[in-house]
């Protein structure tokens, strides 16, 4: 079972965490990355996040589904917010669960090397010497490989 | 036919709107890219390099060999930078 949302509003990791741990059954094992926009030379006032509404949100139905389909999850979840957020602030974060560690890992290494470049987003970052758009880099499309 | 055609990110700030409806004849989505680049050069400056763009038709990835036949949303936008 795979859970998906795409919000501007804050969240709160830790209670995602435990409502997502406590609905697992057979789970033994229960991964979590919280991403968190960092400050940036030059100093970040913040940092913008543009995204494709109704893409996004079957885009990353589809990895959650791709990664349900290669490791035995009793679950999944992807909260992905947009919009403007300031440095410390929570970007998004994703939750596995599997009866094993391994497959949990590996699903939320998985989840996150394509939510960062199969996911119809783009970041600007605002700092005191100007905005810009954060480039990808090959290096995320090269993680993709390994999968 | 007719086209909703959506802009995001650098390419969104450089054509200067976000969705536009567009009448094409072009055949594939490089028939499209010609005809807006074509039409002004704010939209020559949006596609001087599709290298450094992707397509999105009806909300799916592809590319821009991809035929426009039965689109009926075709978007620009660059590289994807989430998580």
């Amino acid at each position: 079972m795979g859970e998906v949302r795409v919000q501007a509003e804050a969240f709160d990791a830790g209670a995602e965490l435990n409502r997502f741990s406590q609905t697992q059954d057979g789970a033994g094992a229960v991964v979590s990355f919280t991403g968190v926009v960092r400050d940036v030379a030059g100093g970040l006032e913040a940092m913008e996040i543009e995204h494709y509404p109704g893409m996004t949100e079957k885009a990353i139905a589809g990895i959650v589904e791709e990664a349900q389909g290669r490791w035995p999850l009793t679950g999944a979840l992807v909260i992905h917010r947009h919009g403007r957020l300031e440095p410390g602030a929570q970007i998004m974060m994703v939750a596995t669960a599997s009866a094993h560690r391994v497959a949990a890992f590996e699903a939320a290494e998985f989840l996150m090397d394509y939510l960062k470049s199969r996911a119809p987003f783009w970041k600007k970052e605002l700092t005191r010497e100007g905005a810009g758009w954060v480039a990808a880099v090959e290096a995320d499309e090269d993680a993709l490989k390994r999968w | 036919m007719t086209v909703d055609v959506l802009y995001f990110a650098w390419v969104r700030e450089r054509i200067g709107v976000p969705k536009e409806t567009v009448q094409t004849e072009a055949a594939t989505v490089a028939g499209l890219v010609e005809e807006l680049r074509a039409r002004e050069p704010r939209y020559a400056a949006a596609f001087e390099d599709v290298s450094a763009l992707r397509v999105a038709l009806d909300q799916e990835l592809s590319d821009f060999d991809a035929p426009l036949e039965g689109v009926r949303e075709v978007a620009f936008f660059p590289p994807m930078t989430g998580g």
